[in-house]
């Protein structure tokens, strides 16, 4: 089967970095994948290269068979693109921004609104305000709107959940799975590694460079250390202990606890021992899976 | 793009700085323009016809010519020389000492002096006769001191063209013009900044709408406007300052379009170099009000530029609009008189267009 998408060897720099390193990923029909990483990964330059907004300097993308090049016409008709700042009409009113981006798309109303029905339904009571005046949920879910409202095959989303509160992102994340049903491809970009989980795959991302492409379970299978989630009530002096010690591969604060990741080979009865021989008492641990930040911390390291 | 006109139009409307600068300047300005324009007078150049050669009328003429306001161009020697020096335009005073002008100053203590001046500027004009009148004032202020002698030249005023000295005849069109630029070029080039600058550039771009789609949108709405906002200050110029139509209202009309567009594609141009609304503000501002007031000739002559300054004239689309309105509204000058600069803001159109078709970019930087 033809990809959705497919990127070979895509690079992008500006005049002062370098956005986009030699980048490969192919996207099947129907994934719902998710592009994660801090900021400055290269994730919006690589959407607005998808979405033929900007020219690679070197490589090829194709969207749905499509070179965002030359064939950037055809692309433009096909996709759904939501930017990651909030990008529609903020002095036009919700019900206004989407029938004017139903015109845009030429694109009937009525004909598609079964699509969005459901995120819909949430803003109507607000349809006549305007839309700079929505809470950021209420924006996300209105321009996600303007996006669908032509049924678009491919769909990509430049950070929906950044600056949307947790209900409003598991809403979100809720129509998203919605939306694949209807065989919508849909790429998602987050800095939010626990929305990875939520992803059919995806490219971890860095500086970038892609650090992996899988599953969400495979990455963290991949993972090969033991790791521990440490408590003490002296974290600092304990995460400068811990970083010295020969047994330790990392060691980093990860929320209330600090994450110990041992060197292969090695486990926590050792690192105990070790320890006490350094007169460290007042500690515990907990040995965790590790998390798709785990994965990304080692991956980064590497 | 239908749909593109309506959303404008909405935007426009809710926007209430666009509404001040779409129809609350035109008439500040008209008001203003209208009632309180004077300006300061710099080597005038005046002629004079010296028919008494005598004492008072040599130190009279010294006198003027010594001060900072006036330029003694040439001595005439008749009568119908004065309709020819005024045809020449940089003329634009004539004082004319009849026989005997000591003679009667000295025996009756009162003379007369003809004063004439080309009225077409009636700001010029006027302040021309001001200044004339402070330095004969001047004069018999300075006999009186010396010889203790009261005398009266007494000032025969006399104005060539556009007798009633109605400024509204130049401003009007100057008014017209400015305003037409202002609000066509500056609005469009903010409105589409404003695009890039919120961000729905990016959206609109991936749609399937054509450039030309997003221009014909962003200009429609303002050329109706503009339009408007034209029969605004006609509508206050024939009924406020009494301005004479003469020539044909539809052709008036006609170029008055034809001008918008040209603004508007120039608006459009603009925008198509600047990414944020302020640049658009600046570059409007700089690069194009300023030369509109500047060079158009409806503040300052341009025959008394510098020769730089009257070739770059010569590019500017105001100037020639003005020419236009004026030939049009107050000669009554049929499109057979008026195509030369119409043709000049025709070409200046087709290319401003079809640069910034050519310059619209289909993708971000």
């Amino acid at each position: 089967m033809q990809s959705a998408i497919s990127i070979q060897n895509l690079s992008k720099h500006y005049a002062d970095n370098q956005a986009l390193k030699s980048i490969n990923c192919e996207i099947q029909p129907g994934e719902l994948f998710g592009f994660i990483g801090p900021d400055g990964a290269g994730k919006t330059s690589l959407f607005r290269i998808l979405t033929s907004l900007l020219l690679p300097d070197q490589g090829q993308a194709k969207v749905l068979g499509f070179d965002v090049v030359s064939d950037y016409k055809a692309i433009r008709e096909q996709v759904g693109y939501m930017p990651g700042r909030f990008s529609l009409y903020q002095d036009l009113t919700v019900e206004e921004n989407l029938k004017f981006f139903a015109g845009v798309f030429k694109s009937n109303l009525a004909e598609n609104y079964y699509l969005i029905e459901d995120i819909y339904q949430q803003i109507l009571p607000f349809k006549h305000r305007r839309a700079g005046k929505l809470s950021g949920g209420m924006k996300q879910k209105l321009a996600l709107s303007c996006a669908l409202i032509h049924k678009p095959q491919v769909l990509l989303l430049d950070e929906p959940s950044t600056g949307v509160d947790a209900v409003s992102r598991k809403e979100l994340w809720e129509m998203l799975h919605k939306l694949k049903m209807e065989g919508i491809t849909i790429l998602v970009s987050t800095p939010y590694m626990d929305e990875a989980a939520k992803c059919d795959r995806v490219a971890l991302m860095q500086k970038g460079k892609i650090l992996s492409i899988d599953t969400p379970t495979n990455i963290i299978k991949a993972f090969p250390h033991t790791l521990g989630a440490v408590k003490s009530p002296l974290m600092n002096p304990l995460l400068q202990v811990l970083k010295q010690s020969k047994l330790i591969h990392s060691a980093y604060l990860f929320g209330e606890n600090i994450h110990v990741v041992c060197k292969l080979g090695i486990d926590f009865v050792q690192l105990e021992q070790e320890l006490i021989s350094k007169g460290v008492v007042e500690w515990q641990y907990q040995i965790i899976n590790a998390g798709i930040e785990d994965c990304f911390m080692e991956l980064m390291n590497k | 793009m239908k749909d593109f006109i309506i959303k404008e139009f909405k935007q426009i409307f809710r926007d209430y700085r666009s509404m001040i600068i779409l129809f609350g300047i035109p008439i500040a300005q008209v008001m203003l323009f209208g009632f309180a324009l004077t300006l300061d007078l710099n080597d005038a150049h005046f002629a004079v016809l010296d028919q008494a050669k005598d004492e008072h009328s040599r130190k009279i003429i010294e006198k003027m010519d010594a001060s900072s306001y006036f330029i003694l161009d040439r001595n005439l020697n008749s009568r119908e020389e004065i309709q020819k020096v005024f045809e020449g335009g940089v003329v634009r005073e004539v004082l004319v000492f009849k026989p005997g002008f000591s003679e009667n100053l000295d025996k009756t203590a009162s003379t007369e002096l003809q004063i004439i001046t080309d009225a077409s500027d009636p700001n010029t004009a006027n302040m021309m006769l001001n200044y004339t009148q402070a330095i004969i004032s001047n004069y018999e202020q300075s006999l009186l001191l010396a010889h203790g002698k009261q005398v009266l030249i007494i000032p025969e005023t006399q104005f060539k063209y556009n007798e009633n000295l109605k400024s509204v005849f130049m401003f009007v069109p100057g008014v017209i013009t400015i305003i037409l630029m202002l609000v066509s070029a500056m609005m469009t080039s903010i409105s589409i900044a404003r695009e890039k600058e919120m961000g729905t550039m990016e959206v609109l771009l991936v749609s399937p709408i054509k450039p030309i789609e997003i221009v014909i949108g962003k200009v429609m709405p303002y050329l109706l406007l503009s339009f408007v906002n034209f029969l605004l200050i006609l509508g206050l110029a024939f009924t406020v300052f009494k301005m004479p139509m003469d020539g044909n209202m539809l052709l008036l009309m006609a170029e008055a379009l034809l001008y918008i567009l040209m603004a508007l594609s120039l608006g459009i141009l603009i925008s198509t170099v600047s990414n944020s609304q302020q640049t658009a503000m600046l570059l409007s501002m700089f690069a194009l009000l300023l030369p509109t007031i500047l060079l158009s000739g409806f503040i300052f002559p341009i025959e008394n530029m510098p020769s730089i300054l009257i070739y770059l004239s010569h590019i500017m689309p105001s100037k020639w609009f003005i020419i236009i309105i004026k030939d049009v509204m107050l000669k009554g000058a049929g499109l057979k008189e008026v195509w030369f600069p119409t043709s000049i803001i025709l070409f200046q159109t087709v290319l401003f267009i079809s640069l910034s078709i050519k310059k619209f970019k289909i993708r971000l930087q």
